[in-house]
């Protein structure tokens, strides 16, 4: 084996300065807060934050990465939630029929957003608008404009238990985001997104069927906005249609924040992952400060900005 | 002789590494004078110096009798030296005017800073007309075809009192006849004693239209002759430092069977019915302008874009070409023209942009076998002999020349038997095109069917066994490797009646 650490490893320990942000975010909380912040049940419930964003950020990264953006995740939210919940009233059906119904709805509304953007050539940025809105609708119609209620216990289950000493729903963003850094490190598939994003001409001409490409992309991404819905609706326990308003922009803010390059083509999987943390991190920390969530919203802003502004200044340096 | 420009012992070095040493450039008012070099020798470090991008280590730049330091490119413009990029800096959704006096706007009123379009389009109009430039001032940037567009560049370098304009590869995106209006446009300049630096890769334009030539090599100063003194081998010579006797050489390869039959192939009002074959160990060039279907010719036959009548046939058998994905399984490769936008992708890194085309082959089940592409990637950096620190470097991080045996490579990881070349060696310095001549011969030599389209007529004729001129669409001409006249093949490249000379 050689030593030096490549590129483009699972893991490259050369880009970690938003990791030293994380661990330096996290120890300063500690201190400042050992009895609320660095108490383990505080310390569970941040992993718990992170996980249903952190999910529908590793949705989001697949279509980031190949150039694109998908604004209707946090609509599809509730649409998969509701649906998950309609089919999780009664206690005598499977949980599994629930599970497989919140990710082909998911993954039903990333198929649209995708042919809208392979085949009609719509840019991504307005034919996931228009199903951020019109998926929106949809929930609210198939609901009846208010939440399902009286769900079974074995779906409420599915997030409110422990799985080997973790929180289920860490457990599965756990799960999940393995799962798309292999995808995306170490499979072909995962080589075509970051070409496709890179330069999609290039990749065409190199015999990669991007159209293909690009709807698999945005079903990846629906799905795991289906499957954060599912977990959402498991949560609070309903089949809420306004849930999830607003969660794609925290999902496009871990990506960001993660490293990942908006125009595509670049940038770590487990960035995502570190940015959903940070994210759940500073949100938690600011409550226990007593900071008001408007506030909270400002500091949030500017966190973006600047780790995007520290990422191109060092992209620039390296240059 | 007093001069417009003088750059003496112009010294320069990033982190210890000498790019200029002694360099010493004079020009005179009302000349164009070609600054040549292969790349890396210099000439970019020495015109960000003039425009005050860089700051030279030692040196000094005198414009007629005064000592000038230039310190910033608005400071370089205030002196009278503008710079036209290769990239063009303009706001294409502003009109031409607009364009013109970017940044230093007339304005009606000096407390509110309110423009005067008028006068800027007056003025603008006044300049146009002077350089008998026939566009509207009020056309807007987008509607402008990139040559135009070069005009505008050149009326606001005049409307800022330019003396020395420096023209970096001016004619790299536009077409011939675009360059006939850009010439027409120097030799205006030149009688209004405007000074002209002129960098371009294209022999024949630099002999066209300079009247002396500096060469750099290595960053250093090698000579300043009248360009009436020198010829292309001269030039090159000096700035490749060794004799070239053959520039192309050409090897005998052993031509076998037809490979690649193309009947009757049509695409739209881009190509029509083209015919032609392709034998294996054959090197095909097709010549002719810029514009003439060469480039529509090669999309089609690699299914970029989908043909509209006509057949292919690959060893005898008719096949059916959708997408390149098709075309790649049939053992068929295409370098593109335009490197950055279809060959490569800026994003990834050497070995990643080498793989790319091949990831299948280096894969099992869907998953990448590291070490396989890897190695796959360090075999054609050695074998191709690209300059990069590592397998793992940026591919944008490479010169031009190393980045298009990158493309290379991509392709011939897949070991292609018809590997089609579009205008190879563009933009890509004289070493580099050395070393591409060599790789085209060696596959020739290994039986590989090849097409080379080239605009470069003595590229096509130095390294083709047969040549397919092609105008409007048509080919109109076919010619054998002792046939081969430039007198010929412009005769065919400016036909129209599609006749072929047999």
């Amino acid at each position: 084996m050689n030593k030096t650490i490549g590129n483009n490893r699972f893991f490259n320990f050369k880009e970690f300065g938003i990791l030293i942000a994380f661990f330096m975010l996290v120890a300063a909380l500690m201190i400042i807060s050992p009895n609320a912040f660095a108490q383990p049940r505080n310390l569970i419930n941040i992993l718990k934050q992170a996980s249903i964003n952190g999910i529908l950020s590793c949705g989001m990264m697949f279509v980031i990465i190949a150039g694109g953006i998908d604004l209707s995740a946090g609509s599809t939210i509730a649409l998969s939630g509701v649906a998950a919940a309609y089919f999780a009233r009664l206690d005598r059906t499977p949980v599994l029929l629930p599970i497989l119904v919140a990710v082909a709805v998911g993954g039903l509304v990333g198929a649209v957003n995708g042919a809208g953007v392979a085949y009609a050539n719509l840019p991504p940025f307005i034919i996931t608008l228009s199903t951020m809105t019109g998926v929106r609708g949809l929930a609210l119609i198939v609901s009846g404009g208010s939440p399902i209620y009286g769900l079974a216990g074995s779906f409420e289950k599915l997030t409110n238990q422990f799985l080997l000493g973790v929180p289920a729903l860490a457990v599965y963003f756990i799960i999940i985001a393995l799962f798309s850094g292999f995808i995306l490190v170490k499979t072909v598939f995962g080589r075509r997104v970051y070409a496709i994003g890179g330069s999609e001409t290039t990749a065409r001409v190199s015999g990669i069927n991007v159209k293909k490409m690009k709807l698999a992309v945005y079903t990846i991404c629906g799905c795991m906005a289906g499957i954060a819905g599912l977990l959402v609706a498991s949560r609070t326990v309903q089949g809420s249609p306004t849930a999830g308003d607003g969660y794609e922009m925290d999902a496009i803010a871990a990506v960001v924040i993660g490293g990942i390059s908006m125009s595509g083509g670049a940038g770590k999987w487990y960035g995502t992952i570190i940015g959903a943390l940070l994210l759940a991190v500073i949100s938690n920390g600011l409550d226990i400060l007593g900071v008001s969530s408007n506030y909270q919203k400002i500091i949030k802003g500017v966190i973006i900005a600047v780790a995007v502004y520290l990422d191109l200044r060092g992209k620039a340096k390296q240059e | 002789m007093e001069y417009a420009l003088e750059m003496r012992k112009i010294c320069k070095a990033f982190s210890g590494v000498r790019v200029l040493e002694d360099v010493t450039l004079k020009v005179k008012a009302g000349e164009v004078h070609a600054l040549m070099g292969e790349n890396g020798a210099g000439k970019s470090t020495l015109m960000k110096i003039l425009m005050g991008i860089y700051k030279a280590d030692r040196g000094e730049i005198y414009l007629g009798s005064n000592k000038v330091e230039v310190h910033n490119p608005k400071d370089a413009m205030g002196k009278g030296i503008s710079m036209i990029h290769q990239e063009l800096n303009t706001v294409m959704d502003m009109e031409v005017a607009e364009n013109i006096f970017i940044g230093r706007e007339l304005l009606k009123n000096d407390k509110l800073k309110l423009v005067d379009r008028a006068r800027m389009r007056e003025e603008s109009a006044r300049y146009l007309k002077k350089l008998e430039i026939d566009i509207n001032p009020r056309a807007l940037m987008r509607s402008l075809s990139i040559a135009q567009m070069q005009l505008v560049e050149i009326v606001k370098a005049i409307s800022v009192n330019s003396k020395i304009i420096v023209m970096y590869e001016p004619t790299s995106a536009i077409t011939d006849k675009e360059a006939v209006i850009l010439f027409k446009q120097i030799e205006q300049l030149k009688k209004q004693g405007v000074a002209i630096i002129y960098i371009s890769h294209k022999m024949n334009e630099i002999f066209r239209i300079s009247d002396t030539i500096t060469v750099l090599r290595d960053g250093q100063f090698i000579g300043s002759q009248p360009a009436g003194e020198l010829d292309e081998d001269k030039l090159i010579s000096m700035m490749v430092g060794r004799k070239i006797t053959e520039i192309y050489p050409k090897d005998v390869a052993e031509i076998g069977d037809v490979i690649l039959e193309v009947k009757d192939l049509s695409r739209g009002k881009r190509v029509h019915s083209a015919n032609f074959q392709l034998k294996s160990g054959e090197v095909l060039g097709i010549a002719g302008l810029v514009g003439a279907g060469r480039s529509e010719l090669a999309e089609t036959i690699f299914g970029i874009v989908p043909k509209t009548a006509g057949d292919i046939f690959i060893r005898n058998k008719r096949v059916k070409i959708k997408n390149p994905s098709d075309a790649i399984g049939y053992r068929m490769a295409l370098i593109t023209e335009d490197r950055k936008r279809t060959g490569l992708n800026l994003a990834a890194n050497v070995r990643e942009n080498i793989s790319l085309a091949a990831l299948r082959n280096l894969a099992n089940g869907g998953l990448i076998d590291r070490r396989k592409e890897k190695k796959a990637a360090e075999e054609y950096i050695s074998k191709l002999k690209i300059k990069t620190s590592g397998a793992d470097a940026m591919v944008s991080n490479l010169s031009g020349g190393n980045q298009q045996k990158v493309v290379l490579a991509k392709w011939l990881l897949n070991e292609p038997e018809i590997i089609i070349f579009d205008e190879p060696t563009r933009g890509i310095d004289v070493g580099a095109k050395r070393d591409i001549y060599r790789i085209i011969n060696e596959l020739a030599k290994q039986g590989k069917a090849i097409i080379v389209i080239s605009s470069e007529m003595p590229e096509v004729m130095g390294i083709s066994d047969r040549i397919l001129v092609m105008c409007e669409g048509k080919i109109t001409g076919e010619l054998q490797r002792k046939e081969f006249t430039q007198e010929r093949i412009m005769s065919y490249s400016s036909r129209k009646d599609g006749k072929k000379n047999e």
